[in-house]
């Protein structure tokens, strides 16, 4: 026993002799705490979903740059799918989505019946959603973008998957998608396959590209990867209000979507200023594409991608601010 | 007698099967198309909006509920305020410090001194390996954070699940009364239950930990009544006449009996709640799993497997210490002390010392407490993996798509035709004659109240479309498992060099290849088939392997002295006698199959996977995303059942014959 008391304090006097170093809270780390201390209380903490997508990170990040930075706001993130970043409206975890495409149930659901959630209008950004070919496709077949020719070249998109049809692939989850009413309404020689995930559909796609393989399939922008592959939307008949109001009988494209913010009702009420941030956010796709890139092309953390475009475009910010 | 009315049974039900397929295959022929009981993608059955108007009501009435109230807001503080406790030990910055409480040093040391003492010296220095790679990965606070979650998750799982599990093993009524349960813990996918706990139990560490709870608890409560179950009678029967209470022979008797296998229990437990941390990332559960989402939104392969590989390696060392310390309690039992008690002491004293020491450096001084920036190999790991996976991609290409044809014409397309275009009376026949033929009266009844469960899902066709799919994987699984397995299982050296390889696939986020083998074979059904092979294959070559082994070297003496050849020992000998360990790896390996129908329904596999993937992401679907993941959990019980009838006959078969 002697022994092993001795052998452990030497081993910890050696130990503690030998090294020594920077004490943990004497480091330089601790000043930005105190430092915001002051306005963080008119702030406090904002808990923002982030839905899985990058563009949308963009947004946040912004934000989230912003409010730390001119409100002291001590920033959450949430990593959420929408329906249940929705659904955080209500029990209080949740008080900002900054990036909603559309989804009207989840609107009268909660905005309407429940009241726990705010529309607090546009984020400037246009959603589109359509079918794409990869861009050589375009090139090769210059009538393929009018939807009338598509029977004529189904015979290339034949599948394992399709059969004796040409494979129109669909489906990322968490977009709705009218493409099997589409197809039979349209009269087109084409099945619906469905890719499952937003991975699945860029790796056809850059296949698609690369090997010249023909792809056609179900694609939206804003979305980082446009970026790196122009895709071509393909013209289907015109979207005109209400031609989508039966989705047995969709026979039309996809409407555009003004990407709005949503907020929940008691951040709302709070007088945050990061509640005023939030309402006068707004900026352009080429915004959003650009700091989508940096995130994605160039590996920066949405904190970094943040802080740079946010030191390029201060006039841009500085329209977001309360004018007090 | 018995011998002779099988072996004349035996032609008579092959020819019966192959009668009854062929019926189903002219049926097929005749009525393609017809009653196939289709439902498209969007569409929904009465049942499917029943089930949205049941999940309104929830909602709207959580904050009113007394149940809430006092129930699920009690669960979900304890559970929340445990993870963030250990949390603030190792992994976040915690009690106004900018560090946790214990930095990398001191959760090195300790995890070394836990691993020695209840293991052995050779896994804490894997334990220390392992540790200090995480940091090496960059992926510190990120592994803290998934360890934290875990190891909360499987202490709770463990604490309710122990005392199950001995319920269990001591009363036949309840272990009958929760083996269903635990089947639908076990394959219900987590994707349909995910969205509703965030209800009950809000975002957080909370709704994760008691996520990974479901699917972590099945195998302690299992495995600790099997060894409570396991323990001889005639060892209890001496207690009992000694005067034992019931009381007294189950703690002195069976527990530390049963204590060996109950560690194996508490190693598949925390495999389980490992393999949940991506999933239990979408929401919002820290950690590794979180990382690898993140990656997968751009594709970034280096930086989804440099997470991955942190899991693999976490899996590895949590694996290795549970079963160092299950062979240690089983070594201690066999041989009674194996070392002097005052020597004991002073090692366990020796090795807490100096974790405390090392545990105190870490607390006060930062480059304990920090890991080093400087030395990061996470950047190398990230570069190799997208270059590999690359150089995949191009130069394979071209053989990838004609291995996804041949079998997708040659067996998948037949086959889901069969299945999926024939009406459903016909294939509901076959189903339950193929049942009676194989399994008995009890599996084609088991079989026919699955099937008209499927009816009733609504889902019938793409319960179908998986079904078959499901099959194509399993033979594949099957094939590559007696194939590996055998050469396992006769060469310890290829033993030795697959075994990482097979934790691997069996421990790595299906997440993390999935864009690769994307890139090799499109979204397509073929594609999930790879992924759930990648899955299922590691747990069927394990136990052909094991099967293998445990044949008797003398036997195979006496065959190969009669003049056998290596193939003729093989066919003749070696696999017929594991015919257990084979039926058992089918068995097995059509349950781990069906477990990745949703992570093969993100890859173009369609049908139920991608029923419960859209469920879990629409509003309007959500419904039907439940159905389908009941549909699932309803193949699951039956294709469980029949083919445990049939191995029960084939072994039952087998023993009379070589009578």
């Amino acid at each position: 026993m002697a022994i092993r008391r001795i052998s452990v304090v030497a081993g910890a006097v050696l130990l503690l002799a030998g090294c020594g170093g920077a004490k943990v809270g004497e480091a330089p780390s601790a000043a930005p705490g105190t430092g915001a201390a002051g306005s963080a209380a008119a702030c406090g903490t904002l808990n923002l979903a982030i839905n899985p997508w990058v563009g949308y990170e963009a947004n946040a990040a912004v934000i989230a740059h912003v409010a730390e930075k001119n409100f002291g706001c001590t920033v959450v993130k949430k990593d959420l799918k929408e329906e249940v970043a929705w659904q955080g409206f209500g029990t209080g975890e949740v008080d900002a989505v900054v990036e909603n495409w559309g989804h009207d149930d989840l609107k009268k659901k909660y905005v309407e019946e429940q009241k726990t959630a705010v529309e607090l209008g546009p984020t400037g950004n246009q959603g589109v959603i359509g079918w794409y070919v990869a861009p050589w496709m375009a090139a090769k077949y210059p009538d393929i973008t009018n939807w009338e020719n598509l029977n004529k070249y189904a015979d290339l998109f034949k599948t394992s998957e399709s059969g004796d049809k040409g494979q129109l692939l669909d489906g990322d989850p968490s977009f709705v998608t009218n493409d099997e009413a589409l197809v039979k309404n349209l009269k087109l020689d084409y099945k619906v396959v469905f890719a499952g995930s937003e991975a699945a559909l860029i790796t056809a796609f850059r296949e698609s590209e690369k090997e010249q393989k023909p792809i056609i399939g179900y694609f939206y922008d804003p979305q980082w990867f446009l970026a790196e592959l122009k895709l071509v939307k393909i013209n289907l008949p015109a979207y005109t209000t209400g031609c989508d109001a039966d989705p047995a009988k969709v026979a039309c494209d996809y409407p555009l979507y003004e990407l709005d913010k949503i907020v929940s009702k008691k951040f709302a009420d709070s007088g945050s200023p990061a509640f005023t941030l939030i309402k006068n956010f707004s900026w352009t796709n080429d915004d959003q594409n650009l700091v989508a890139k940096y995130i994605s092309e160039d590996k920066m953390t949405p904190a970094d991608a943040a802080a740079k475009w946010a030191a390029d475009n201060e006039a841009k910010i500085k329209a977001w601010l309360p004018t007090s | 007698m018995t011998t002779l009315s099988l072996t004349a049974r035996v032609p008579a039900r092959r020819y019966l099967l192959g009668a009854i397929l062929a019926a189903w295959v002219l049926g097929h022929a005749l009525l393609a198309g017809r009653d196939t009981l289709a439902l498209g993608g969007a569409e929904l059955t009465p049942l499917h909006e029943g089930a949205n108007q049941a999940w309104d009501t929830v909602d709207d009435n959580r904050n009113s509920n007394p149940f809430f109230l006092y129930f699920f807001n009690y669960v979900r503080l304890i559970l929340d305020e445990s993870v963030r406790f250990v949390q603030a030990l190792i992994s976040q910055p915690s009690f106004g410090r900018p560090v946790p409480v214990l930095g990398w040093l001191g959760v090195v040391a300790l995890a070394a001194a836990v691993t020695y003492i209840f293991g052995n010296i050779r896994v804490a220095l894997l334990t220390v390996a392992g540790f200090v790679s995480f940091g090496l990965l960059g992926l510190w606070a990120e592994s803290m954070d998934t360890l934290a979650l875990t190891l909360t998750a499987v202490a709770y799982s463990l604490a309710v699940g122990i005392p199950l599990g001995i319920w269990a093993g001591l009363s036949g009524r309840f272990n009958r009364f929760v083996t269903p349960v635990l089947d639908f813990m076990q394959t219900m996918p987590t994707f349909v239950y995910l969205a509703p706990l965030t209800l009950f139990f809000l975002i957080g560490p909370a709704s994760a930990t008691i996520a990974t709870m479901i699917y972590a608890i099945p195998p302690a409560i299992r495995i600790t009544a099997h060894a409570i179950r396991e323990v001889s009678p005639v060892t209890l029967e001496a207690s009992a006449s000694l005067g034992a209470t019931a009381a007294q022979s189950l703690r002195q008797v069976r527990l530390p009996l049963a204590r060996r296998t109950i560690v194996v229990g508490v190693n598949q437990t925390i495999m389980a709640a490992l393999s949940m941390a991506t999933i239990a990332a979408l929401i919002d559960a820290p950690g590794l799993g979180k990382t690898v989402l993140k990656a997968l939104q751009t594709l970034d392969i280096g930086a989804a497997f440099n997470a991955g590989l942190a899991i693999v390696i976490m899996a590895v060392v949590l694996d290795r210490a549970t079963t160092a310390a299950s062979r240690r309690v089983e070594t201690r039992r066999r041989t009674g002390r194996e070392i002097s008690a005052f020597f004991r002491r002073v090692e366990v004293g020796g090795a807490l010392g100096i974790a405390a020491v090392l545990g105190y450096l870490s607390y006060t001084y930062v480059w304990a407490a920090e890991f080093p920036a400087g030395a990061d190999l996470g950047s190398y790991v990230r570069r190799a993996a997208d270059a590999a996976s690359l150089w995949v991609q191009d130069s394979l290409s071209g053989f990838t798509d004609a291995l996804k044809n041949v079998i997708t014409y040659g067996l998948l397309n037949p086959f889901e035709s069969l299945l999926a275009g024939s009406p459903w009376w016909l294939v509901f026949a076959v189903g339950v004659s193929i049942a009676a033929l194989v399994g008995g009266l009890r599996a084609a009844i088991t079989a026919a109240v699955g099937l008209a469960a499927l009816i009733g899902l609504g889902l019938w066709q793409d319960s179908m479309v998986t079904l078959a799919s499901t099959l194509v994987a399993t033979i594949l699984v099957l094939a590559l498992g007696v194939a590996t397995g055998v050469w396992i299982g006769r060469s310890d050296r290829a033993d030795a060099v697959l075994r990482p390889v097979l934790d691997a696939g069996q421990t790595m986020p299906a997440f993390v290849y999935l864009v690769p083998i994307l890139g090799l074979f499109g979204p397509t059904r073929f594609t999930a088939i790879i992924a759930a092979v990648v899955f299922a294959a590691p747990v069927a070559i394990k136990l052909v392997a094991e099967g293998i082994r445990g044949v008797p070297p003398a036997t195979v003496e006496a065959a190969r002295s009669a003049g056998s050849s290596s193939w003729q020992l093989i066919g003749k000998v070696r696999l017929p006698m594991a015919r257990a360990s084979v039926a058992l790896a089918a068995n097995q390996g059509l349950i781990y199959v069906l477990s990745m129908v949703v992570v093969g329904g993100l890859v173009g596999a369609g049908a139920l996977g991608y029923d419960v993937v859209a469920g879990f992401s629409q509003h309007q679907l959500r419904g039907k995303g439940l159905a389908a993941g009941l549909a699932i959990v309803v193949l699951g019980i039956v294709l469980d059942r029949v083919t445990r009838a049939a191995q029960v006959r084939t072994v039952r078969l087998g023993v009379i014959k070589e009578d």
